[in-house]
């Protein structure tokens, strides 16, 4: 019932303004691009006017893994989303946010890379061996490319949605992957990955149930 | 004749600004900042103010001193890993700012396997002692380190005066528990309160020291005020903060991180770049302020001075 109020104000409220949604969305997404590299700014601008503390590499580098998982998630709130409101119009913003997760992560890598092993292959090789946390979030970048190659429309065509969909379902991997490699770095204070995993579960429940519904439709 | 020539980057005597302008606006600074934090934050308290600390006039030299580039101060009292305050590492400096409680004295309770157990107040406890100031290397776990002119003297003089009989064979220590003071306690973090331990080797040995201040002053909260472990050729967790109590012992006592987490933490946390934390490589360290990581030195770059306590010991095994 709530959720059928809440669809029918969001549809009425955007159905009067139909015409003008291709400008504005437009717009939105200029607003968006430039909310998203907030984070970005913020980490540059600490980093050169040394207010990221006695540390700045590490807080540097810690941020862009947590803006990384954040943008996973906050791409994996998108359909929930649309189903909640009804605003299918959402799904236009999706892919930004996704390639801004894809940007984290790779500043995050980049880091590793230089500041932490200043590009010294063999040792990072050793690394993504040896230490289960870093080989996770070197699969976790790996697995994030074919999903930012399959990002444009023309893929998206040329693999048809079906595949599509299936193959971008990569992205709960990756989100659990990201939760799980920021769970093995702590050392002792486990409250902040867990609320991520909170966070994640709720948006893996939320499409679960979602499809036992429509099962449970399509059968009667 | 000797004639100073200017080169082009040195500043004439008139550009300078003088020390006490430069340190005003950095107070400045700080009270507006801590004012600003304070208003966010309705828990915290306000910070005492560097100037108000208790300065330490004459101070011993010691042959133990590295020459190597101080940390500053800043660095030293604002990236502290001190659990009691909360887990990153600004907690501390924001919530140890009034810690300790200054309306009751501090005490010290020495007891266990030894002759002389007693409970003694901190003016009482440290007033024998010749202070001396010690510039240690500190090399954390989590792989950076820093360099600290700490203030202090031997554990080993005060541990002479309880007299351990023969079975005080490991010596423990346990910090302030006390969740009012330190809101990091009030969460299962870790098994409060923080215990620690040394052989009694290590214990006796020179390099180890109490510490009361640093950099000329008294210790600040977020520092393990009013008094702390220091041993710099272990990893920084087994330097014990804010100590209440020295046990002798004749079995090894069971540390907090062991506890934790035995896997990761030994009893020994001898820093050694050749065994790796499991998760992480321990061959390099981050120096705080510089930009290039450093190769970790065995036992700190103390070997010279402790390596012969661990002569025949497997440290990959007792890590």
């Amino acid at each position: 019932m709530l959720l059928n109020s809440i669809q029918a104000w969001t549809s009425s409220a955007i159905s009067s303004k139909d015409r003008n949604s291709l400008i504005k969305i437009r717009h939105l997404k200029l607003v968006l691009f430039l909310v998203c590299l907030y984070p970005f700014m913020f980490m540059l601008w600490g980093f050169f006017s040394h207010q990221l503390g006695a540390n700045p590499i590490d807080a540097v580098t810690r941020l862009s893994g947590l803006w990384a998982l954040r943008f996973l998630l906050i791409t994996l709130c998108v359909t929930p989303l649309r189903w909640l409101t009804g605003l299918n119009q959402l799904v236009r913003f999706r892919r930004m946010l996704g390639l801004f997760a894809f940007f984290y992560a790779t500043v995050h890598m980049l880091l590793y890379l230089g500041l932490d092993q200043f590009f010294d292959w063999s040792e990072i090789w050793r690394d993504i061996v040896k230490r289960p946390f870093i080989t996770v979030g070197f699969i976790n970048f790996v697995a994030l490319l074919p999903l930012v190659i399959t990002s444009t429309n023309k893929m998206v065509k040329r693999l048809g949605g079906q595949r599509w969909k299936k193959l971008h379902r990569l992205t709960y991997f990756v989100a659990a992957a990201a939760c799980v490699h920021f769970l093995m770095l702590v050392k002792a204070d486990i409250r902040e990955p867990v609320i991520y995993i909170i966070i994640l579960s709720v948006l893996l429940g939320v499409r679960l149930l979602h499809a036992a519904r429509h099962k449970k439709l399509s059968h009667k | 004749m000797f004639i100073k020539r200017r080169k082009p980057w040195d500043l004439p005597e008139s550009e300078i600004t003088d020390y006490k302008v430069y340190k005003n606006r950095r107070q400045f600074l700080n009270t507006a900042i801590s004012v600003g934090l304070a208003s966010a934050l309705p828990s915290v308290g306000l910070a005492k103010p560097v100037d108000e600390l208790k300065v330490f006039e004459t101070l011993k030299k010691s042959q133990y001193s590295t020459d190597e580039e101080k940390t500053t101060f800043k660095a030293i009292t604002t990236y502290n890993n001190f659990y009691e305050f909360g887990t990153s590492k600004e907690a501390p400096s924001l919530y140890a700012g009034e810690f300790p409680d200054e309306s009751e004295p501090w005490r010290v309770e020495i007891d266990g396997e030894c002759e002389n157990p007693g409970v003694f107040e901190y003016d009482q406890l440290v007033k024998p002692f010749t202070l001396e100031e010690r510039i240690y290397r500190m090399r954390c776990v989590e792989g950076w380190s820093m360099v600290i002119p700490w203030i202090g003297f031997p554990l080993g003089e005060l541990l002479k005066q309880a007299k351990p009989t023969s079975k005080a064979k490991y010596v423990e220590f346990t910090t302030l528990y006390d969740p009012e003071q330190m809101p990091g306690q009030r969460r299962e973090v870790l098994d409060w309160p923080y215990v620690e331990g040394l052989r009694i080797d290590e214990a006796m040995h020179p390099l180890t020291i109490l510490s009361v201040g640093l950099y000329g002053k008294e210790l600040l909260g977020q520092n393990g005020a009013p008094i702390r472990l220091v041993v710099p050729w272990k990893y920084g967790f087994k330097s014990i903060k804010s100590i209440v109590r020295i046990r002798f012992v004749e079995k090894m006592p069971l540390t907090a991180w062991v506890k934790a987490n035995s896997s990761e933490y030994g009893f020994y946390s001898n820093v050694n770049p050749n065994v790796d934390h499991p998760r992480w490589s321990q061959r390099k360290e981050r120096r705080i302020g510089e930009f290039l990581k450093r190769d970790t030195l065995m036992f700190n770059g103390y070997g010279d001075y402790v390596a012969e306590l661990y002569s025949g010991m497997d440290l990959k095994r007792y890590f």
